[in-house]
């Protein structure tokens, strides 16, 4: 039923794009926050094939171009989230502590809904990453919000891959887990931050070696190639440079401690996720050349997240960190821009520096900057169109573009509620319907005892809800 | 020199004329006795109109004039010439001083065994030392609800302001409500519902709908029992049966069944709803719902009965898959059409200081921009019946902040505090270690 209910709301929703990929399209009559060249006032962007084929006060708009007025409301690059677990029926292989083999790619889900509600608050790409229960994790998944297309279409064409890696508490864990003494539960390796970097500088030993063992063959050229590993095979990548290394981390000791561990073994580290005592170590970080994907203002929720503080970002930038914000959560994700906003207030960035920690420097982190991040001449026409500046609390998104299509357009999503209502409405009655005729069950037939005591008549259509859910 | 400030403000001068200024000038000042002005802001009154390029005058820990060519002799002088006055900003669900660390319990005090613990008291043990009192107070929020939130009885919430070397000196109400979780016929198993699905396991249940009507039932017959006992332990002390003994939990419970004070009923699904509020009606005691979900669909009723709202984190996600996406940002925009009278509120303490932006958003989905801060100030103080909070009038208490902008608005920077008339500092544990920290060569 719950299946059913998501495919006819995908299709209801998936109407939503108007003018076909061919035709150009104009948005005229809008201030552009173009992140990468400042603010253009009451300007115009032309879009043809999906790309941003002109931007400026006035551009030169073929006459059979779709022309939508924003009427003075504001547009900026699409969001991009680079640490999301959204739409990924899988998010931890948690049973071993080196699962690079997994891949989430394989476990999108097109159809969650979280996807649609992210799109609404204006994110067009994310990286959907590993969980953090693993020092090693899995193999990461850049998404953009084609919402309404397959799980293949939804992939990033040509985004290069990650593998994310997990410090500090998550990965201990299961080492070392709460009533640990007390528990039957079987324990893993590793239990301490020490482990933590056993466990994956023992992997990249076994990589290096791996690679060594691949090199030689092909040099040599062997009757016998080495066995493929396929969880060796990832780390390889990284060491070849040809696979980002995310560093999911919060305390600064044990940054310092990876960033060690990926000079020992010559590999960068693309980025740390969280990183939120980075601040305390800016220069290393800086030095590395590795990012810093963090929260505005998260804290106190755990103990390595009691040194937070919102001017993380602030701290990081200064020194030449490249830094974004993330959300790790579908909920903080639909307001990125209220978060990016939070920076104006710690640390004083400029409007065009905060808005860059959520579309330019994840774009950058995720080396998909050629594509996306800001409203330039041949990026893809992924845009946001906000109705008030999108630093401002009070703003919210009007409509979102990827590669030129709308896909979500907050009038269409209001008149289309009505519909949905009344097909949710038909669904339930059917269900209702169905259930009248079934024999009644075994749990339905449990002694009258049920009735609440607060003497309101029983309402039994009301239990469609429960049948539904 | 009242009376001149009376002649000027006749407007605004409800104070009687025994409240001189001459007494003050007569007496030695202590230094935090010496009244302040601040001088020269526009005044956000929130209960009325703002006031541009208007002084406050504040004495003995109140608010005790308006105007804008108050003097007043011996009094410390702040320029916030093009600045803005507001009320402090008020969030009426946290668990601030109880918690300090989610995921420590060690550091986490808002729970206990049992399931009706009205005798427990959030007020005892909130620590004033808490580091997220500097934090969130930064932020503009000087008054906080602090609750506890275990069982079906969690026990009593107190109101405290953000300042204060000892408990006594932040309360503003020790209890101010009886923190009922009203039980649920919705059975939902979230995350951690490995956990819960292991406990039923091991008791022998089903987890089915006529289980969780049991369950409810049983609960429900239980805290009637409560209240029940509790109204005869009532009626026994008035008259002075000797053979009554002292009981601490009924005792606690007096204040609720004598109608004086509120249940805050934590609630969610509309059936949960009215399911609180029948009882309410049966158990003839006060209600404030607090973070109820589906307030939305039970406007007409909560309108007809009168009863207050406390909304939790609007920045939440809708709690059906096809609810609409903006569900939770426009419930408060629903709630004021239907008139029921809500505050805005974060729960917790992580995100408590964030809780003017929790307003903003219900104003960017349609509730005016007025009613949002309302819905952070003025109207917690009235649903907890607090007259001296909310708003800046002579006479109420004197928790007021100093800001560049819109105190809804992230780029708004709170310059100053003042609670209980006293200024407090902005400084806290982040600003110290970006100090530290930016430093470092």
């Amino acid at each position: 039923m719950r299946a059913k209910l998501a495919i006819a709301l995908v299709l209801l929703v998936g109407t939503v794009s108007g003018a076909s990929a061919a035709q150009p399209i104009l948005i005229k009559n809008a201030n552009i926050l173009t992140v990468s060249h400042g603010r253009i006032e009451n300007g115009a962007i032309l879009i043809r094939d999906g790309k941003i084929a002109a931007v400026g006060l006035t551009v030169d708009a073929p006459s059979d171009a779709q022309v939508i007025d924003a009427g003075g409301q504001w547009v900026m690059p699409g969001i991009i989230d680079p640490h999301s677990h959204i739409n990924a029926d899988a998010t931890n292989e948690g049973a071993i502590s080196v699962s690079s083999m997994t891949r989430t790619c394989e476990v999108i889900n097109p159809e969650s809904i979280a996807l649609y509600r992210e799109l609404a608050g204006g994110v067009t790409t994310a990286d959907i990453i590993h969980g953090s229960a693993n020092p090693i994790g899995g193999q990461d998944c850049v998404l953009k919000f084609r919402w309404g297309k397959t799980a293949k279409e939804l992939m990033f064409e040509g985004a290069k891959p990650g593998l994310k890696f997990a410090l500090g508490e998550n990965p201990k864990r299961a080492g070392t887990p709460s009533g640990y003494g007390q528990t039957t539960t079987p324990l893993r390796y590793p239990g301490s931050r020490m482990g933590v970097e056993d466990v994956i500088r023992q992997a990249f030993t076994e990589a290096r070696q791996y690679q060594k063992d691949w090199d030689e063959y092909k040099r040599k050229g062997a009757a016998v190639a080495p066995r493929r590993d396929v969880k060796l095979e990832p780390l390889a990548e990284v060491l070849r440079g040809e696979r980002y290394a995310y560093v999911h981390g919060y305390r600064a000791d044990e940054l310092l401690m990876t960033l060690k561990l990926a000079d020992e073994f010559g590999f960068k580290i693309r980025f740390f996720i969280h990183g939120l005592e980075a601040y305390k170590i800016a220069n290393e970080i800086a030095a590395h050349g590795a990012g810093v994907s963090t929260f505005s203002d998260w804290w106190a929720y755990k103990v390595e997240a009691w040194d937070a503080i919102p001017y993380n970002a602030a701290i990081l930038a200064k020194k030449g960190v490249l830094v974004s914000l993330n959300s790790d959560d579908a909920e903080l994700a639909r307001h990125l821009n209220q978060e990016a906003a939070k920076l104006l207030k710690y640390g004083n960035f400029t409007d065009d520096e905060a808005l860059a920690t959520i579309t330019l420097n994840p774009a950058k982190q995720l080396g998909i900057d050629q594509r996306v991040g800001s409203i330039e001449v041949g990026k893809d026409a992924d845009l946001a169109i906000f109705d008030q500046h999108p630093l401002s609390n009070y703003a919210k998104v009007s409509k979102v573009f990827i590669d030129g299509q709308v896909y979500f357009d907050r009038e269409q999503d209001l008149k289309q509620r009505e519909a949905k209502a009344k097909e949710i409405q038909e669904l339930k009655d059917k269900e209702r319907k169905a259930a009248e005729r079934r024999p009644p069950a075994a749990e339905k037939a449990a002694p009258q005892t049920t009735t609440p005591p607060t003497g309101r008549k029983k309402r039994p259509p009301e239990s469609t809800e429960e049948v539904i859910r | 020199m009242t009376r001149r400030i009376c002649l000027l403000l006749s407007a605004f001068c409800l104070l009687p004329s025994a409240f001189a200024a001459e007494k003050a000038v007569a007496k030695k000042q202590v230094a935090t006795d010496q009244p302040l002005i601040l001088r020269g802001a526009t005044v956000h009154t929130v209960s009325g109109k703002d006031l541009p390029n208007t002084s406050v005058l504040i004495k003995n820990g109140k608010i005790e004039a308006l105007g804008q060519t108050l003097r007043v002799a011996g009094a410390r002088e702040i320029d916030v010439r093009g600045l803005h006055v507001y009320p402090g900003l008020i969030n009426a669900a946290t668990t601030i001083g109880l918690t300090e660390i989610s995921a420590v319990r060690e550091t986490s005090d808002t729970s206990d065994l049992g399931d009706y613990n009205p005798q427990l008291r959030a007020y005892s043990v909130i620590n004033p030392a808490s580091e997220h009192i500097p934090v969130v107070r930064a932020n503009g929020i000087t008054t906080v609800l602090s609750s506890p939130s275990g069982g079906v009885i969690s026990g009593q919430a107190a109101l405290i302001n953000l300042a204060g070397w000892t408990i006594d000196e932040m309360a503003v109400r020790k209890s101010v409500g009886m923190v009922i979780r009203f039980p649920s016929m919705t059975q939902r198993l979230g995350r951690g519902g490995g956990i819960e699905l292991l406990m039923m396991m091991q008791e022998g249940r089903t987890g089915g709908f006529s289980e969780a009507q049991r369950t409810y039932a049983r609960r429900v017959a239980e805290l009637r029992e409560w209240l029940d006992k509790a109204r005869h332990y009532a009626q026994a002390r008035a008259a002075e049966t000797p053979d009554v003994k002292r009981d601490l939990k009924l005792e606690a419970l007096v204040p609720l069944v004598k109608g004086e004070q509120p249940a805050l009923m934590t609630v969610s699904a509309a059936r949960d709803i009215r399911n609180a509020l029948e009882f309410a009606d049966k158990e003839k005691i006060k209600v404030v719902l607090i973070d109820p979900d589906d307030a939305w669909k039970e406007a007409e009723l909560l309108k007809k009965k009168d009863i207050p709202v406390i909304l939790g984190p609007t920045l939440s996600l809708p709690r059906n898959e096809d609810d609409p996406y903006d569900l939770p940002y426009s419930q408060p925009a629903m709630l004021y059409k239907a008139g029921v009278k809500f505050a805005i509120s974060t729960g917790g303490v992580q995100f408590a200081r964030n809780l003017p932006y929790q307003a903003a958003q219900a104003a960017a989905f349609g509730l005016p921009k007025d009613e949002a801060l309302k819905a952070v100030t003025l109207y917690p103080a009235q649903i907890f019946g607090v007259k001296e909070l909310g708003s800046i009038e002579p006479g109420k208490t004197a928790n007021l902040i100093v800001t560049d902008g819109d105190p809804l608005e992230s780029r708004t920077q709170v310059k100053r505090l003042i609670i209980n008339g006293r200024e407090v500092s902005t400084d806290n544990k982040h600003k110290q270690l970006y100090e530290k920290y930016i430093a470092r060569p």
